[in-house]
């Protein structure tokens, strides 16, 4: 050792290679603490009470998101049964609405039904027998009713039955909901076949009452009739649905 | 010179053989290195001041790294190493400014 720094440096003294040694360990000490916590971050350098406070914030965060991973989870299947249940609303609710645009008179319908046909040559059949008529094909379940006459253009007219339709008289022949007809009236009507035409036929009823005017009633059976005039919904002026 | 030359290497060898600190050394070589540096700062001021010992060099190095390794073992025996290993750090912070300063003084006269 002696004779090798001697060699290297003659006038070294054992206390100068003591130096030497001592910064060569420096550097090296140096040099691989900066590559270690460069290369390890900084867990490799921390203290065991940092690590366990490190992974416990970690598993807390762990439990945390997974936490957050179940909720989202349910919310997840919560939205998709809820738009298979919204999708279901929809079609029950587009179902409702074809149903009551049958009963308004927007929508048109077919189905088995009667046709009536009442002659008027001395025009006395008035609205009365008409509305008489009107009411009897309802008590016996008619379900979708049309009014058919000529109109002012000499051309066949038809008017939706509903509810709220009105019938009055006229010189010539009477007026539905604003429209002017003249006979032969005919009326179209859904429902079922024998018992609508059992109900024109009552002793005492339409037929006899036309009759006595000099009319006629000739009752039609028929497996499809189609009631297409249609009516223009209005929306209700003062009435609004209410939540029960 | 020569002292230089030798830090320079230890680098060049701390680098190239790139070694895996030992997990129980792993808290203390971090300290070691500053108590090191401390030293070394320490010996540049004295050369400065022309009263430079190699002797007391030698002696201050090895004791200042073996005390402040010794205070922090001691912390982590008795739960405060961190705090410990903080406070040995910020001394010998100060320590390294204070000579620092005193070179500065020495090598631009400011």
């Amino acid at each position: 050792m002696k004779g090798l720094s001697r060699v290297l440096r003659p006038r070294a003294r054992r206390v100068d290679v003591l130096v030497a040694v001592l910064l060569l360990l420096l550097g090296f000490g140096l040099a691989v603490q900066v590559r270690s916590t460069q290369s390890d971050g900084l867990l490799a350098s921390a203290r065991q009470e940092d690590l366990v406070q490190i992974l416990d914030e970690l598993s807390n965060r762990g439990d945390r998101l997974r936490q957050e991973v179940t909720s989202l989870t349910q919310t997840k299947s919560r939205l998709t049964s809820g738009s298979g249940a919204a999708e279901a609303a929809l079609t029950e609710a587009r179902r409702r609405t074809q149903l009551l645009g049958v009963i308004a008179g927007t929508v048109a319908a077919t189905g088995p039904g009667v046709l009536v046909r009442i002659t008027d040559p001395k025009t006395q059949v008035s609205a009365s027998v008409l509305l008489d008529a009107l009411e009897e094909l309802r008590n016996a379940g008619a379900e979708a009713v049309q009014l058919e006459g000529t109109g002012a253009a000499g051309a066949v007219v038809a008017v939706r039955v509903v509810a709220q339709s009105s019938l009055s008289d006229d010189p010539q022949g009477v007026v539905v909901d604003g429209t002017k007809l003249v006979a032969p009236y005919r009326f179209v009507v859904v429902g079922d076949p024998s018992t609508l035409s059992g109900a024109m036929a009552i002793p005492g009823g339409v037929e006899d009452a036309v009759h006595q005017l000099d009319g006629n009633t000739v009752v039609t059976r028929a497996q499809h009739v189609r009631v297409g005039a249609l009516r223009a919904l209005v929306a209700p002026r003062y009435a609004r649905p209410s939540p029960n | 010179m020569i002292p230089a030359v030798a830090l320079v290497l230890g680098v060049v060898l701390g680098l190239a053989l790139h070694p895996t600190v030992p997990a129980a050394l792993q808290p203390y070589l971090p300290i070691a290195v500053v108590a090191a540096l401390d030293a070394m700062f320490g010996a540049v001021r004295a050369q400065l001041d022309r009263i430079f010992d190699d002797r007391v060099f030698v002696i201050s190095f090895v004791s200042n790294v073996l005390v402040a390794g010794l205070v922090v073992f001691l912390g982590d025996q008795l739960g405060v190493g961190g705090q410990l290993s903080t406070g040995v750090v910020v001394v010998l912070g100060i320590r390294i400014f204070t000579n620092a300063a005193a070179i500065r003084r020495h090598l631009f006269r400011a």
